[in-house]
């Protein structure tokens, strides 16, 4: 029997109420989203403004409710949870913010931000807390003595280094890692992904990786879940979904990277059209609206993922685009 | 293609007051740029990119910034040349929003939240052309046609917050484009912007370009982006040029281990699986980018270089032309 997943997320659903003041359309945020997180894997969550990915990544380390569906953490259903049994979950499953400007408190030294959550948690001595720490510190490269200073003595890239050490600290097993690296230059993007893929093949982490840029993603995830206005439309393995791209959108989404390199410089296909309201999505495929090969069909049920090739599922009617 | 130059920039030098010190944000910049022509400036944070459009349109911070040395010329729509480091403020008013037309990254901050669509693409017709009300609102409704916005007699009439982002940009760029200007500065116009809808606001900005054979100057740090829009490229580091060239020629033959570095460290679709099933990881160029207060002397790369050597260190290195009107300030371009 295959080992169970350390993350299952089944029909998972997000609604948030209007906010003027009770009237205005609800946000379908999310929509009947299906997935699962192996141990020490790393499964990447793509998609636009609107997509869904942050509400998910939330969802999952339960920093927001679902409307409706379930998270299963370890084989435990996390809608069950009493408070102190969720405050033990949220010591397993840590959050890597996308601005390592603005998740550091300017007030606390680095060494207060790192042991806070093991304080919470009620772990260890305040030695012992300290010790992990300066630990922590490490693994991400950064010395020991930035324990005592204060955020904003540190560049961008060492404050997400920072920021990555908070969520160590506590020996996750799941982290969440919301755009970890848009918020940084160029030549430091590279460092801090490459930092990410070798602690969680060091430590064993299991890992939902969130990004709008596909290229971040490929090299840290091993399965690509591509969201649209709140629903899956394709789920491959790494490798299959930037070789062989089956969804209409993915296929949109890859060709819409601008390349720098003058051999890669194709044909592009812009697609037309926005990205429409998720407080009011089309009827049938939400991405129908601007899909060059949409028909009538299309308009009709919402089409379900059906698997191309094995753990490569695509949510599109056509089977004969190619 | 290429006409007679629109800016001509040279030996901009633009200094910063920080905690008492003059601190240099762009050094010794020279540049040019033909009508009918892009130049994409491209850098990280800090490299004086954004420094340097906002040194040509007069807008830097107030006590804090200035000119110190330099000359900016602009050949007016009228034909008459300007030295814009030497006008007053008001002449630079006269100037900005007509010969040159500017849009930037956050379409939500350049768009005033209380004024029609309409009415905001309208004001410069009417400031700098002395147009009528009711023409130059007649003319916005056509621009809305020309950057894409359907059904323009609504469009002109709704405010900000109902237009999406994508929208919203292109309404910028129909204000930039108000006055047929003859220099367009596009300072990160599509960095707020998803990936889909960047796609499009280029494919807006090359086809505008073209037709009304305006000079561009394109400030981004995404060098997908300046292969898409650009001819020319100039590589800003630590405030300044440090390679520039045609793109096809700098990003074919890197002449500077900075954008070879840099080109290296954006991983490529479909390149990063290869790398991960090796077991090798994405390139990146060390440390960070150096404190303008505080710069290493000689080539502000040095302290990143894999190629630096002694030499590297003593002196600022020369912007040294390669062949072909590619030019390198490395003082080892031949060996890379």
């Amino acid at each position: 029997m295959p080992e169970e997943p350390l993350l299952s997320v089944t029909r998972l659903t997000k609604h948030f109420a209007p906010v003027a003041f009770g009237r205005g359309p609800v946000v379908r945020a999310v929509e009947d989203v299906s997935f699962e997180v192996p141990r020490g894997r790393v499964v990447g969550l793509v998609g636009e403004s609107g997509s869904g990915k942050t509400t998910i990544g939330r969802m999952v380390a339960q920093l927001i409710e679902p409307t409706s569906g379930s998270v299963r953490f370890d084989g435990v259903e996390t809608a069950r949870l009493s408070a102190r049994q969720l405050r033990r979950l949220h010591a397993r499953v840590q959050y890597i913010f996308q601005d390592p400007f603005a998740s550091l408190s300017p007030r606390m030294t680095i060494g207060e931000i790192l042991t806070e959550g093991l304080e919470i948690q009620r772990l260890g001595t305040r030695a012992e807390r300290a010790e992990k720490a300066v630990k922590a510190l490490a693994a991400v490269d950064l010395p020991a003595d930035a324990f005592s200073r204060y955020a904003h003595e540190f560049s961008g890239g060492q404050r997400q280094r920072i920021g990555i050490a908070r969520a160590l600290v506590l020996e996750p097993e799941l982290i969440v890692a919301d755009e970890p690296v848009s918020a940084l230059d160029v030549s430091i993007q590279a460092q801090i992904i490459n930092l990410l893929r070798d602690l969680q093949l060091r430590l064993g982490l299991t890992m939902l990786f969130i990004a709008h840029d596909l290229a971040v993603v490929e090299y840290v995830a091993d399965t690509v879940i591509v969201l649209y206005l709140g629903r899956i439309v394709e789920i491959a393995p790494s490798r299959e979904l930037y070789s062989n791209p089956r969804h209409p959108y993915t296929r949109a989404l890859l060709s819409a990277v601008p390349s720098p390199d003058p051999a890669r410089r194709g044909k592009r296909q812009i697609l037309t059209g926005d990205i429409p309201s998720p407080a009011n999505p089309p009827s049938g495929c939400v991405f129908r609206t601007r899909c060059p090969f949409a028909l009538d069909a299309c308009a009709g049920p919402v089409p379900a993922l059906r698997e191309v090739a094995p753990g490569h599922a695509n949510a599109c009617i056509r089977d004969d685009l190619d | 293609m290429a006409g007679p130059p629109v800016i001509e920039i040279k030996g901009l030098t633009t200094t910063f007051r920080i905690g008492g010190r003059e601190v240099a944000a762009v050094r010794d910049l020279d540049l040019t740029i033909a009508a009918g022509e892009t130049l994409a400036l491209v850098g990280e944070s800090g490299s004086g990119k954004s420094v340097t459009s906002l040194s040509i349109v007069g807008l830097l911070p107030k006590g804090i910034g200035r000119i110190a040395s330099g000359r900016l010329m602009l050949r007016r729509k009228s034909g008459e040349t300007a030295e814009l480091q030497a006008l007053d403020n008001e002449t630079l008013r006269c100037i900005r929003g007509n010969d040159i037309g500017m849009v930037f990254q956050e379409p939500l901050t350049s768009l005033n939240p209380v004024y029609t669509i309409g009415e905001q693409i309208a004001e410069p017709i009417r400031i700098h052309l002395g147009k009528s009300r009711r023409e130059a609102i007649a003319d916005a409704a056509r621009l809305l046609v020309d950057v894409g916005i359907p059904d323009p007699q609504r469009r002109v009439r709704q405010y900000p917050h109902e237009l999406s982002g994508g929208m919203r940009q292109r309404a910028t760029i129909a204000m930039a484009l108000a006055c047929n200007p003859a220099l367009l500065i596009a300072d990160e116009p599509t960095t707020a912007l998803d990936v889909t809808i960047q796609a499009q606001i280029l494919d807006l900005l090359a086809k505008l370009q073209a037709e009304r054979g305006m000079a561009m100057l394109f400030v981004t740090h995404n060098l997908g982006v300046v292969a898409e829009i650009a001819d020319r490229v100039a590589v800003m580091y630590a405030g300044s040029i440090v390679e520039a060239g045609n793109v096809r020629s700098v990003f074919s033959h890197p002449r500077h281990p900075y954008t070879k570095g840099l080109m290296r460290s954006v991983p490529q679709l479909g390149e990063a699986t290869a790398l991960k099933e090796a077991g090798a990881p994405l390139q990146t160029i060390a440390g960070s980018v150096p404190s303008l207060v505080d710069l290493p002397p000689g080539c502000a790369f040095a302290p990143r270089c894999p190629h630096a050597i002694g030499a590297c260190t003593t002196a600022f290195p020369d912007l040294v032309d390669t062949g072909k009107g590619h030019a390198s300030r490395c003082i080892r371009w031949q060996e890379i």
